[in-house]
């Protein structure tokens, strides 16, 4: 497990919020399944901790939830993005954008910053 | 917005509901069953696929947990939790609980009840504007140190003085309402015309007094009081402009006062008329002292300088003017004029709540104790489990937040029945005197005096607990047989609560115990009469005829006359005051002694000719009046003994002549002297008093007095109905008994309160203190269960066992007793103005209470001294 990366606090959110707006309305397994993939399984989520931060993410109004049926024919909770959702996830992407080209700019070789 | 939209989602989240739980069950229930499935898919075998998935999962139960943390408010869902677990435990034992919360809802209830009294009387500010800057100046002479004025001396200090921006004269006398049926006596006040300026009242309808109403010239104008308002007139808005015809003057209603106007010093008057200065009357005198006064102060000016201008002038018409010899100024602020002389008896009673406060909280927190002691093993086993100890300590904060809240509703609720119950005690003529009790109740301030209690109470409940069950480790909680040294640390803490108790119960005792005997002597001081089977009623003649003499006196032989022949009447008075009242003075001098114009005052009455017969006072030399000593001969004096002693030392008075000094009018031979009677109040030492013979010296109003054989309550109405119908014009009113008005003068009813109530406290004390006694003693003999079983066993007797048992107590109740009394001493100082006839430290009351404290105490000690004297030794050692 040491190869893989904990997922640090906060980005959590951030990933949820993604993976919806790629995938559409998705169930928690498979948000879960899917930030997984995406990290090319170089994140090792505790599934668990998922769901705390999906009923945040429904306290804050950002995602909304409803039962249905999964492609497999199982029943489960299925996560949709808001339009308050929406508007976080762009506003949440582009600070996200802005602070990883801070650090880049940080830690490029020094010969370029000059 | 949004941060404000998580928290109302989780605040809802606290509301105990299944649904969120069933939920989550489910929704991980299907995220297992997905990744189940796709585990089967990849190969797994079930058993692989299901571990697998629970693995990555985290396990059910955490997932669970963090859900749950992040769906509510974790502190307030443990805050619920141990709530309704406290209440739990609490319901289990209903004795503890009953008693906690009843000890500690009586100490709220009193101190809760008094406080909302203190509350309406001392910090609650007078209903005027500004009343910080509201004073009132009185004249003083040495028998009377807050005494009217004269109109003339009025108007002096009002154009001299420097110190106020307005000063206003009133003047309460009553007068007589011409009604429909005859003449009715009514409350009521002439004013200045700046008066309800001066106070900041404007009326709620109508007008104020204009400058220049009260002069002589001006028609006659009343406003009236709002009660009058509703009472006579129906709250009409027409009543403006109509006349009511009082004391003979016809008078322009102008205006109406707001409901809650008050004034302390007239009492609820009905009728507020301008005050109109009458040719001959008392106002065109300087030596006829009527008007009380009210000032406002002018900005910056303190009431010691205000004072000091006052006395200037005072002094300088002192040099002025011949009848204002010995007369000197005062300035007292109102606030201190109103609550002044209820002040003392408040803070004594403050004080006695606050020591039954105390004593219902030790023993709550000894109760606390205890119960904490007693499971310390239930404590030591959660601290195993994996409780913290916050949690722990939490769990006892809640159990006193949950007794103490508990404890506050009931002293809330008691607290409003006990203020009615003293306003009763206070009763309807002392309470027109307080208006500003009418504000009592339970307002803001009580409110926040009841949370400052039950939060300090809380606090003491849930740290003494705590801080003992974490002194020792708590693993030694669980080994056997550890009760021991933590027993005895808890008896020797229990011990110190109890003999603070005790010590707390003596104060109490001492404290009632020389108010009682204070009240006891006041009502048993020697009167001079016999005031038992004494019907008074006041009356004023009509007042067509108050300036013709002859009518007056007349008049009043009539009513004489028609009184006796009622039945059962032994005998008939009159007097212009009647005794405890007070009231009138005159200076007087001795013919053939030095006179160089000294101030020697004495009170003064006029009397009929059977007054000292009906009152049965003591005549000592000489002889009563006789209906013979009117107009038609040389005026007449009686003298008390007090005046005799001061006036005529060494001689004998009977023969001698007096005058009033400063007049003209004729010398007056003394005829007699009578043992000093009680004219003025209780609680002070009689003044000298002269009496001049009503035939010689009338007044169209007086009161009489009826001494009957038969009930004098009963007697009460006859009376009134009997002089009505001489003539429907003659006002009577305040029908009493004398018994009656010996009761509610200040002096009794200022003592006769606060005797009930502290003893009423002290009674409480001694029973709490005793239930602490009992509660120490019992427990450590049930921790001495063993110890006292094996002493049985090796031949001791029952008799030694008690002596065991009753000598730890009585160090306890000893010392309780010793540094009660040592206290006392030093509380009774704090009561010195409200004892009579008793020394601070009386030794009969000391004595007294030390006795009862002791067998009181001993009672309680005996109940479990028995049960250990009963152990029986077998028993005792097979247990544990």
């Amino acid at each position: 497990m040491s190869d893989k990366t904990d997922v640090w606090q906060g980005t959590l959110a951030l990933m949820v919020l993604k993976t919806i707006e790629t995938m559409g309305p998705l169930h928690g397994y498979g948000i879960a399944r899917r930030i997984e993939q995406t990290s090319g399984n170089l994140l090792s989520l505790n599934y668990g901790t998922l769901y705390p931060a999906l009923l945040k993410l429904e306290q804050e109004g950002s995602i909304a939830s409803a039962w249905g049926v999964s492609e497999n024919n199982r029943k489960a909770k299925f996560y949709r993005l808001t339009r308050a959702g929406r508007k976080q996830l762009e506003k949440e992407a582009r600070d996200w954008r802005q602070a990883t080209a801070i650090l880049a700019r940080f830690l490029a070789p020094s010969g370029d910053a000059a | 917005m949004k941060p404000f939209r998580v928290w109302l989602v989780r605040l809802a989240g606290l509301w105990p509901g299944t649904r969120r739980e069933r939920e989550l069950s489910d929704e991980l229930a299907s995220h297992l069953q997905l990744h189940i499935d796709d585990n089967l898919r990849a190969g797994m075998t079930p058993d692989q696929a299901r571990r697998d998935a629970l693995l990555k999962l985290g396990g059910i139960e955490p997932t669970r947990e963090a859900y749950r943390d992040r769906a509510t408010v974790p502190l307030i869902e443990n805050l619920l939790r141990d709530t309704r677990f406290a209440i739990r435990q609490l319901r289990k034992n209903p004795g503890f609980t009953a008693a906690a919360v009843v000890v500690l809802g009586l100490g709220m209830c009193a101190s809760l009840a008094i406080f909302a009294f203190v509350d309406a009387a001392l910090i609650k500010p007078l209903p005027y504007r500004d009343p910080a800057r509201l004073v009132g100046a009185f004249e003083t002479v040495q028998l009377c140190p807050k005494c009217p004025l004269s109109y003339p001396d009025y108007l002096d200090w009002k154009r001299v003085n420097k110190v106020f921006t307005a000063l206003d004269a009133f003047e309460s006398n009553g007068m007589s309402l011409r009604t429909g049926v005859g003449a009715e006596k009514v409350d009521a006040t002439v004013v200045t015309a700046g008066f309800f300026k001066t106070l900041g009242v404007a009326p709620l309808l109508g007008r104020d007094f204009r400058a220049g109403e009260d002069s002589p010239a001006a028609p006659r104008s009343v406003i009236l009081s709002y009660a009058a308002w509703q009472k006579r007139y129906a709250g009409s808005a027409s009543v403006l402009g109509q006349t009511v015809t009082l004391n003979g003057d016809a008078n322009t209603i102008i205006g109406v006062l707001p409901p809650d106007f008050q004034f302390a010093a007239t009492g609820p008057a009905e009728f507020w008329a301008a005050l109109h200065t009458r040719a001959n009357s008392c106002f065109q005198q300087r030596g006829c002292h009527s008007l009380f006064s009210i000032a406002r102060l002018r900005d910056g000016v303190s009431v010691e300088t205000a004072d000091a201008n006052i006395k200037q002038i005072a002094g300088e018409l002192e040099k002025q003017y011949q009848s204002n010899r010995g007369q000197g100024g005062a300035v007292i602020s109102v606030t201190e004029l109103e609550v002044g002389r209820i002040r003392p008896i408040l803070i004594v009673l403050l004080c006695g709540a606050g020591l039954l406060l105390l004593i219902a909280c030790v023993n709550v927190t000894s109760l606390v104790l205890v119960r904490a002691e007693s499971r310390r093993r239930e404590m030591a086993v959660r601290s195993a489990l994996g409780g913290s100890r916050a949690r722990l300590a939490g769990q006892f904060v809640t159990e006193a937040v949950v007794l103490v809240a508990a404890a506050t509703a009931l002293g809330l609720v008691s607290a409003t029945w006990l203020m009615r119950v003293l306003i009763g005690l206070i009763g309807p003529d002392q309470l027109a005197a307080m208006p500003f009790l009418s504000g009592l109740g339970l307002n803001l301030h009580v409110l926040a005096f009841a949370a400052a209690v039950s939060v300090a109470a809380a606090a003491l409940f849930s740290i003494a607990p705590a801080w003992r069950s974490f002194l020792p480790d708590l693993r030694e909680g669980l080994a056997e047989g550890s009760r021991g040294s933590a027993g005895t640390t808890w008896r020797r803490f229990g011990a110190n609560l109890v003999v603070l108790e005790l010590a707390t119960a003596v104060v109490l005792l001492v404290g009632a115990g020389l108010l009682g005997k204070s009240f006891y002597r006041l009502l048993h001081v020697d009167m001079g009469m016999q005031p038992e089977h004494l019907a008074t009623l006041r009356v004023a003649e009509p007042d067509s005829i108050r300036d013709n003499n002859a009518k007056v006196v007349a008049l009043a032989h009539e009513i004489m006359n028609r009184c006796a022949s009622l039945p059962g009447v032994e005998s008939v008075a009159i007097s212009s005051l009647l005794p405890v009242v007070g009231g009138n003075t005159m200076w007087i001098r001795v013919l053939g002694h030095p006179f160089h114009g000294e101030h020697n005052e004495v009170g003064y009455r006029q009397v009929s000719s059977g007054y000292f017969t009906t009152l049965r006072a003591k005549l000592l030399r000489g002889r009563y009046f006789t209906d013979a000593d009117d107009a038609s001969k040389p005026s007449v004096v009686i003298v008390d003994r007090a005046l005799a002693e001061k006036y005529f030392p060494g001689e004998n008075p009977v023969g001698m002549q007096m005058a009033y000094a400063g007049t003209t009018s004729p010398p007056m031979q003394v005829v007699g002297i009578v043992e000093d009677i009680k004219e003025g109040a209780l609680d002070e030492t009689t003044w000298p008093t002269m009496y001049v013979s009503y035939n010689q010296d009338p007044d169209d109003r007086f009161s009489l007095v009826v001494r009957t054989s038969r009930g004098e309550h009963a007697l009460l109405p006859t009376l009134a109905s009997t002089i009505r119908r001489i003539d429907p014009d003659i006002a009577t009113f305040d029908p009493r008994t004398m018994g009656d008005r010996i009761d509610n003068t200040q002096a009794a009813y200022l003592r006769r309160c606060s005797a009930w109530l502290v003893g009423g406290f002290a009674l409480l004390a001694l029973l709490l203190g005793a239930a602490g006694l009992y509660g120490v003693v019992a427990y450590s003999v049930s921790r001495r269960t063993r110890e006292i079983g094996v002493r049985m066993a090796l031949g001791a007797y029952p008799g030694t066992v008690y002596r065991l048992i009753l000598n730890e107590a009585g160090r306890l109740i000893a010392a309780g007793i010793a540094i009660g009394l040592a206290c006392s001493a030093a509380a009774a100082t704090l009561l010195r103005g409200l004892l009579f006839g008793v020394s601070t430290t009386d030794p009969a009351t000391m004595a007294a209470v030390a006795v009862l404290l002791a067998i009181a105490a001993l009672l309680a000690c005996y109940i479990p001294a028995r049960r250990a004297a009963s152990i029986d030794p077998v028993e005792a050692l097979r247990a544990d």
